[in-house]
Order: structure tokens, then C-alpha cells, then sequence
């Protein structure tokens, strides 16, 4: 039992991470239709930035306060990669729209492979290593939780709290909305259609972003190939979720969180990869509107 | 009535690829008017209130608002000019509460008059203040109706476009909304441009008329001349149809 509720805890932690990156895949899709492929590359550059922030504030400072250290990491992946994800979406998406279905598919596909290459020639080929920047270890009844752990939730659940009142009460929030289920009416309401669709992949570039810093201080490592898998995940996680459904991501995030764990703690380690994409072709399959979606025909 | 008409659209041709929808367009709409289009289905109607706003673009032809020539602006920026529309097929967002559609309608101004214009929309339809916390998709046609005519109202819009405000609703709804652009006109002086089926009705609430046959307008006049017009009565009115 002990041994179950460790897995939870690891689930809910990985869990985090993957529904703050499946959000960007959701919401890109519930406003112009297409998987932004390049996500997940977003999110490698974030802990990129992250780390690189984390270095030279320790070669700065002779020592800084872990939580404002963890705030700056995020607050300059935020806007490095909010940056890069506006540029993506300007240069290679926009000229697009209007193209056929696969048009801006294959070029997301192509972004992603551009970005995760130019990492690789700007950082090199190696895993990027930093020392352990959290490392207190609480036992609470039996289970460990690691400080590590019960930051990423914190932070989680408040940006969720933030990020779903952005996007349920606010006037940026109403047109966004407005923008996913009629654009075109969106217009003529005097919305600035351009405009939110670039707030959108500003947004969704900000939450891979946080998850990005999270992601190096849980694992201590980065390298310039970690955005695709991780980024498959929580693709799996929107399309699980259903994809273009917010809360449907964050859910769809958990679940692939705890598949991952319980797989690699009752099965094989090995395969905990080969477990999570298993999920993508049997929801695509069985559900493939995922458990908060809309079915499709709903859409006239 | 100004000098200026406050529409003006002059030789405008749209096309859907290589079909021309619309075929060297001129409408004028005067301030504090209630001017009539109509025709048969296909006729391009709701193809020059969209293209209006720019969504398809005019290829040919200019289209001015108020002195601008707004042919070549962003559909945004056009709105922004104060034109509202209640578009064909009325466009709530389905998965909106009626507030939030309304709230949409208002954004121009940021909601600083939402207080104010919700109640008057609700005056006018007492219907949508029951319904204000259920999602759009999920109201009747004639709910939807007048959602969609109350949000455009919401803009405080300076020429309000109606595209067949009385499509499939019952008689006495059709009755309502009519009374209720009336009573727009005359007490708030809105200018209205609206295209109908409903030719009857609409020539006699409106002060002129076009009729548009495939993408051409072949006849203007005032509501009365067109209502009293052989061709437009064999064409439009009799029939059982009105």
C-alpha cells in the first residue's frame, strides 16, 4: 500500500509537468486546428534557458535563495521562450493558415527538428548537468516526498489557478474562447484575430516554459533531445485528455503521469516509454475524442 | 439626411474562386434609414453583408463607412468602426452563456457600458435575461435570434447589418423582432441595413429597398414603390410566400 501511494506521489509529480506542456498542444489546437509538433522543442529550450540562467547566477552571486533563483530561472525561460514560440508562430504557421490540413503540420514537424537542432550546435551534443539545486527528503508516514516534488505541485496547481482564471474571466480569455469556436464572428466583434492567436502561442510557450525549469530541477539534466519525448507525452496527454479541452489536458497529464509510474514500479522500467505511446495508439483508437472532448460531429 | 450617405458601397464585385458573387454592387445607406435587400436564396445577399466587412474581400469596387474607405481593412478594424452584424446563421458561440455572447457584443468598449446596454437588450428581450447563465448552443432558434441581433447591439454600433432576422422563427417572433428594429430606428435614430426573404415585411418596415437577383441589383425604390412594383410582387410577394 505504502508502495502504491509512493507511486501516486511520483505520478502526480511527472503528471504535473506533462499537463503543463499537453496545455500548449490543447489550446494551439482549439484555435487554429494544428498540433504544434515544435512544442515540445519549446519546452527543451525553456529548461535550456533555465539552466543557462541557473549558471550564471551562480557565477554571479555567491549564493542565492533556491526560491528566487527557481523564480528567475522561470520568469527568463518564460519570456526566451514566449519569444520563440511568437517568431515560430509569425514566420512559419500564419503564412500557412488557409493551406491545406497537413501544410502546417509538416512544417511544425520541420520547426521541431530545427530547434532541437540548433540546440545541438549552439549547447553541443552532451547531457548539461547542474548540482542538485533542492535536495531535502521528508518522510511522511512511510513515503518519501522530496521538496523536489512538492515544488513542482505547488507551482502547478497555482499557475493552473491563474492560467484558468486568465482564460474563464478575463476579456482576453472571452476572445480567445471566441476565436476557437468562430473565428470568423470573432471578427466581426471586432477582435483582433492575429492577436489572440499569438497570445495563445505566448501562453502556451509561458506553461512549457515553467515546466521546462521544473523538469531540470527534478532531474538535475537536460539535453537537446529531451523535447521530444517528454513533448510526445503530453501530446498523448492532450489527445488522452481530449485534445482542445484545457481541463481535459491537465487530466490527460496526470493519468500519463501515473501510467508512467506504476508501469515502471509493477512492470518494466525499460518499457515505460513503450507503455505511455501505447496509450496514444489505444485512445486514438477507442476514444478518439479522449475523455473530455468533444465528439467531433458536434463541430457543424 | 446627410450629404454624405453613411454607407456607401460603389461598384463592388466578389468572387467565391472564379464564380462572381456579387456583379458591380451600389448600395447606399443614409443615416437614421432602415434600407431593405432582398432576393431569392443564392442571390449574394449575405455575400455583400460579409463582404461589408471585408470576409471574402471586394476584388473591385470601393466601400466606404462614415468618409472612411474601409474596402481594404482588417475585418476587425471595421467593426471597430462601429458596424455590427447579426450575420446569416445567426454565429452565437455555442459553448458561451448568453452573458458571455453579450459580453463579446461589448467588447469594443472594454464592458464600460455593459451595465447599461444589457438592460436595454433585455427590454427589448425580456427572453434572454431568463436564459443568461445557459450556453449559447443550447438555445432555440428564436432565442438564438435575438442573442445574435442583442450582441451586435451590445457594439453601440452606428449601422447595425441583419442578415434575415426572421429565418426560420415563428410569426410572432418575426412580428417582435421587427417591432423591435422599429423601435430602435425611431427612438435611438440606428440605421439598419437588412437583408430579407421575408420581402413583405421587410419592405414595409424599411424607409427604401433593393431587390438583388444573381448578384446584381436590378431594382431600388422606396419601401412602398417596391411593395406596389408588378414585378417585385409577382417575383416576391405572391406565391403563398411573405
Amino acid at each position: 500500500m505504502e508502495y502504491f501511494v509512493q507511486q501516486l506521489v511520483n505520478g502526480l509529480t511527472l503528471g504535473s509537468i506533462y499537463g503543463l506542456i499537453a496545455i500548449g498542444y490543447t489550446m494551439v489546437y482549439g484555435i487554429i486546428g494544428m498540433i504544434n509538433f515544435a512544442h515540445g522543442d519549446i519546452f527543451m529550450i525553456g529548461a535550456f534557458t533555465a539552466l543557462i540562467v541557473f549558471l550564471i547566477l551562480g557565477a554571479m552571486f555567491y549564493s542565492v535563495p533556491v526560491v528566487v533563483a527557481l523564480l528567475i530561472m522561470m520568469i527568463v525561460a518564460m519570456l526566451l521562450t514566449s519569444l520563440y514560440n511568437w517568431t515560430i508562430e509569425k514566420v512559419a504557421y500564419r503564412p500557412l493558415r488557409g493551406s491545406f490540413r497537413l501544410a502546417p503540420l509538416i512544417t511544425a514537424i520541420g520547426m521541431s527538428i530545427a530547434l532541437s537542432n540548433f540546440v545541438q550546435v549552439t549547447q553541443g551534443p552532451r547531457n548539461k548537468p547542474i548540482p542538485p539545486m533542492v535536495s531535502q527528503v521528508y518522510n511522511i508516514a512511510g513515503i518519501s516526498v522530496s521538496l523536489k516534488q512538492i515544488i513542482i505541485v505547488i507551482v502547478t496547481v497555482s499557475l493552473l489557478a491563474i492560467f484558468w482564471y486568465l482564460v474563464n474571466k478575463t476579456a482576453l480569455g472571452r476572445a480567445q474562447r471566441a476565436c476557437e469556436q468562430d473565428r470568423r464572428m470573432a471578427a466581426l466583434l471586432g477582435v483582433d484575430v492575429d492577436r489572440t492567436i499569438s497570445i495563445t502561442f505566448i501562453m502556451g510557450a509561458s506553461l512549457a516554459a515553467v515546466a521546462g525549469t521544473l523538469f531540470l530541477m527534478y532531474y538535475g539534466v537536460v539535453v537537446f533531445s529531451d523535447g521530444f519525448v517528454p513533448g510526445v507525452k503530453a501530446f498523448t496527454a492532450a489527445v488522452l485528455g481530449g485534445i482542445g479541452s484545457i481541463p481535459g489536458a491537465v487530466l490527460g497529464g496526470l493519468l500519463i503521469g501515473f501510467i508512467e509510474s506504476m508501469w515502471s514500479a509493477y512492470f518494466s522500467i525499460d518499457y515505460k516509454d513503450v507503455a505511455a505511446f501505447s496509450i496514444l495508439a489505444i485512445v486514438l483508437i477507442f476514444l478518439p475524442s479522449g475523455i473530455l472532448g468533444r465528439p467531433e460531429v458536434e463541430k457543424v | 439626411m446627410a450629404a454624405q450617405p453613411l454607407l456607401d458601397v460603389r461598384g463592388i464585385e466578389t468572387y467565391y474562386g472564379n464564380i462572381r458573387a456579387l456583379n458591380s454592387v451600389d448600395v447606399t445607406v443614409d443615416q437614421g434609414e432602415i434600407v431593405a435587400l432582398i432576393g431569392a436564396n443564392g442571390a449574394g445577399k449575405s455575400t455583400l453583408m460579409m463582404t461589408i466587412f471585408g470576409s471574402p474581400r471586394a476584388r473591385t469596387g470601393t466601400i466606404t463607412f462614415a468618409g472612411t474607405d474601409i474596402t481594404n481593412l482588417p475585418t476587425h478594424e471595421i467593426a471597430r468602426l462601429r458596424i455590427a452584424q447579426s450575420p446569416e446563421g445567426r454565429r452565437i458561440f455555442p459553448r458561451m452563456t448568453v452573458m458571455e455572447n453579450l459580453q463579446m457584443g461589448a467588447s469594443l468598449d472594454n464592458l464600460k457600458y455593459y451595465d447599461e446596454d444589457v438592460e436595454k437588450v433585455f427590454h427589448l428581450f425580456p427572453r434572454l435575461k431568463e436564459r443568461i447563465a445557459q450556453r449559447g448552443g443550447t438555445l432555440s432558434g428564436g432565442e438564438q435570434q435575438m442573442l445574435s441581433i442583442g450582441r451586435a447591439l451590445m457594439a453601440r454600433p452606428k449601422l447595425l447589418l441583419l442578415d434575415e432576422p426572421s429565418l426560420g422563427l415563428a410569426p410572432l417572433i418575426v412580428k417582435q423582432i421587427f417591432d423591435a428594429i422599429r423601435e430602435l430606428n425611431r427612438t435611438q435614430g440606428l440605421t439598419v441595413f437588412l437583408v430579407e426573404q421575408n420581402a413583405f415585411g421587410a419592405l414595409k418596415l424599411a424607409n427604401r429597398g433593393y431587390v438583388m437577383v444573381n448578384g446584381r441589383v436590378t431594382m431600388s425604390g422606396t419601401g412602398k414603390e417596391l411593395l406596389a412594383d408588378p414585378e417585385v410582387r409577382a417575383a416576391y410577394l405572391e406565391g403563398g410566400r411573405h
